[in-house]
């Protein structure tokens, strides 16, 4: 196990440095004047000028600038944004917002998901089962955006349940009905992904000797075929924390949510690198750990899978 | 084979009266085996009239009859006709100079105009059929270079194995490691890309990160007709090793191929019109759906039609190809047939 985990950190290495290349090279290829974005327009003397792009690295060909980055990260030395902050005080502050987003997203995915996917399951063919695929069939078709906008509107403007949109401390409260939208369609597959897993497990042979057993029908549904029906599932999830995070772009811009998803949108059309290339990079860490955190989750819902 | 069992008259009996059950204590009945049991060679013998149905055709057949199938399979053949011909469908041009009337800023519906009228005055009907060409262009060319390109690569990668599969894995590793959508705003503010915005623009960019997941599928699935007897046949009768791949290895991966791509081309339409929202997308001087709904935004609560109508219209055309992919991952997969 060990052994497995150190290989897979390993492995994290490359991904990562080759994302952050990737992702450094496109905002360096952007045109536009950082200096000018910096000033805000105004006119400059050519002295500040040189000094400002000194400062920033920008004078230097691009191998250099990227490996002077490289260099201050294992430093865990982010860089300024153009604005003067330190890209970790900004990523500080964004970081547990988009955090607490994604993992309510994920609780609203988890809960409900498996919930409605065990239920439309064990009974398939009937009307509750074919109410939620065709719902989640619908949900999985109208784009996150339109949903958003008919939430916030419906629930938000004409109802007042909650607020339309998020304070700058945003609240676990305030953040439900953003989690909601943010998590729809995933929720959408988590319940089709539960629901085939638990047919196919539902007649298998173990199953019916629980029964025989005399075990109650309770019990033979949460210990033996949903235990065996979350591998699917939970690989699912897992991926998804990740896309969760990176996709909350637009639910952050309909919320107006001070998260990860709205400083990097800006970041981008600003163009300033050091923001941009930070917020990927953890975005792309959360990603590869949360993959890693599902093999692990494997050997626990399945003794057969055993890392050597 | 209850059809071989027609050929002997003595299993035309019905079966039930041969079996020993809860016996009446009146009629004793006895299990007695017919006299002249069905030959062995009968039952097991397959009726080999015909040809047997190859793998596509089998699938055809099970299609046809999927009530789920021909409601998709209609809905997108409609979506193709208005995007080739949107003028069989409105007398209205919205590109034209008197489409437009700002005395009819946000009107509803009326005789003529059901859909109402946005901000600008345009006929919201109009524009709709208008912008379908967009965003099905962006659906079926992204799928289209996402198939050639991440077909290409999946099935290098698992045919040769070796350190090809393993530089091409890491090569997706790190695209995969980039949610779709941020990367494709990154692309998009590039300077090529943001001084020519076109459809081209964003098939190319929605293409870049849609491969590594065609990529590893297409990887699993060669990797397992790899090894599949028939290959190993061709390969012993001299076939080389890249045409055994292009002959027979890649002919027995399209199925999970062609599902995965099905559902995806709906994917790539809703993303489009996340782009698109976002601001990054299409340009606006472009009709797509995806724009609409994006103008919309501002004019919910004075307009809410404005953003239904090019909503609803682009979520009934991902549904169905959804459905479609549904459709034929059933009928392509024999395990999921026999369930049904």
């Amino acid at each position: 196990m060990l052994s497995f985990t150190l290989k897979r950190i390993a492995q994290l290495i490359p991904v990562f440095i080759g994302a952050t290349l990737l992702v450094y090279f496109l905002v360096f290829a952007t045109p536009g004047d950082p200096i000018a974005a910096l000033s805000g327009g105004k006119p400059m003397s050519d002295a500040t000028r040189e000094a400002l792009t000194a400062q920033y690295n920008l004078d230097k060909p691009f191998w250099v600038q990227y490996g002077l980055y490289l260099k201050n990260l294992l430093t865990f030395d982010l860089g300024m944004s153009f604005s003067g902050q330190e890209v970790s005080d900004l990523l500080g502050r964004a970081f547990p917002v988009t955090a607490r987003l994604a993992v309510l997203a994920l609780l609203i995915e988890g809960i409900f998901g498996i919930l409605f996917g065990v239920i439309a399951g064990m009974r398939k063919g009937k009307l509750f089962d074919s109410t939620v695929l065709i719902a989640s069939l619908i949900v999985i078709a109208v784009p996150t955006f339109v949903l958003g906008f008919v939430l916030q509107f419906v629930i938000g403007v004409k109802l007042q349940w909650v607020k339309p949109t998020v304070s700058g401390a945003a609240t676990w409260g305030e953040l439900i009905l953003p989690a909601l939208v943010l998590g729809l369609v995933s929720l959408a597959y988590v319940i089709r992904l539960t629901r085939t897993s638990v047919i196919e497990n539902k007649t298998a042979d173990y199953v019916r000797t629980a029964t025989a057993k005399g075990l109650s029908r309770q019990r033979v549904i949460t210990v033996h075929i949903l235990r065996n029906s979350l591998i699917p599932v939970v690989t699912f999830l897992g991926a998804d924390l990740g896309s969760l995070m990176g996709g909350a772009i637009v639910t952050e811009g309909i919320f107006n949510v001070p998260g990860v998803g709205n400083l990097l949108y800006r970041a981008i059309l600003k163009g300033e690198t050091p923001t941009v290339v930070a917020v990927v990079g953890v975005l792309v860490i959360v990603f590869v750990l949360a993959n890693l955190i599902v093999d692990m989750l494997y050997a626990l819902l399945d003794p057969r899978i055993r890392y050597a | 084979m209850p059809e071989n069992q027609n050929n002997n008259p003595e299993a035309g009996l019905p079966i039930s009266s041969h079996r020993a059950g809860k016996v009446s204590k009146y009629k004793i009945e006895h299990y007695v085996a017919p006299l002249e049991e069905t030959p062995l060679q009968a039952v097991d013998s397959v009726k080999a009239a015909g040809k047997p149905l190859s793998m596509w055709a089998e699938a055809w057949r099970s299609l046809r009859k999927q009530p789920l199938f021909i409601i998709s399979g209609i809905l997108i053949l409609a979506v193709i006709v208005v995007a080739a011909f949107p003028h069989l469908f409105t007398s209205i041009d919205p590109t034209g100079k008197e489409a437009c009337q700002l005395e009819n800023s946000n009107e509803p519906g009326r005789a003529g105009h059901f859909m109402g009228f946005n901000l600008q005055g345009c006929d919201i009907y109009a524009r709709v059929i208008f912008g379908t060409r967009a965003s099905l262009m962006v659906g079926v060319m992204t799928t289209i270079v996402v198939i050639i390109l991440g077909g290409a690569i999946g099935a290098l990668a698992g045919f040769y194995g070796g350190w090809i599969d393993t530089v091409l894995a890491r090569l997706g590793d790190i695209f995969f490691a980039l949610p779709m959508i941020l990367g494709a705003i990154i692309v998009m503010q590039l300077p090529a890309f943001r001084d020519n915005k076109s459809v081209w623009t964003v098939i190319v960019t929605l293409s870049i990160f849609g491969w590594p997941q065609l990529a590893r599928i297409t990887r699993g699935a060669v990797i397992e007709a790899r090894n599949a007897d028939f290959v190993k046949a061709s390969r012993s009768l001299g076939l080389s090793k890249f045409k055994s791949l292009v002959r027979h290895v890649i002919p027995n991966s399209l199925a999970p191929i062609i599902v995965v791509a099905t559902v995806n081309l709906g994917v790539y339409i809703v993303a489009e019109a996340t782009l698109s929202f976002l601001g990054v997308g299409l340009p606006p001087d472009i009709m797509s759906w995806g724009n609409d709904i994006a103008s919309a935004q501002t004019q919910l609560r004075t307009n809410p039609m404005m953003l239904m109508w090019p909503a609803l219209f682009l979520s009934v055309t991902v549904l169905s190809f959804i459905m479609l992919g549904d459709a034929v991952r059933d009928a392509l997969d024999p395990k999921a047939r026999k369930g049904a």
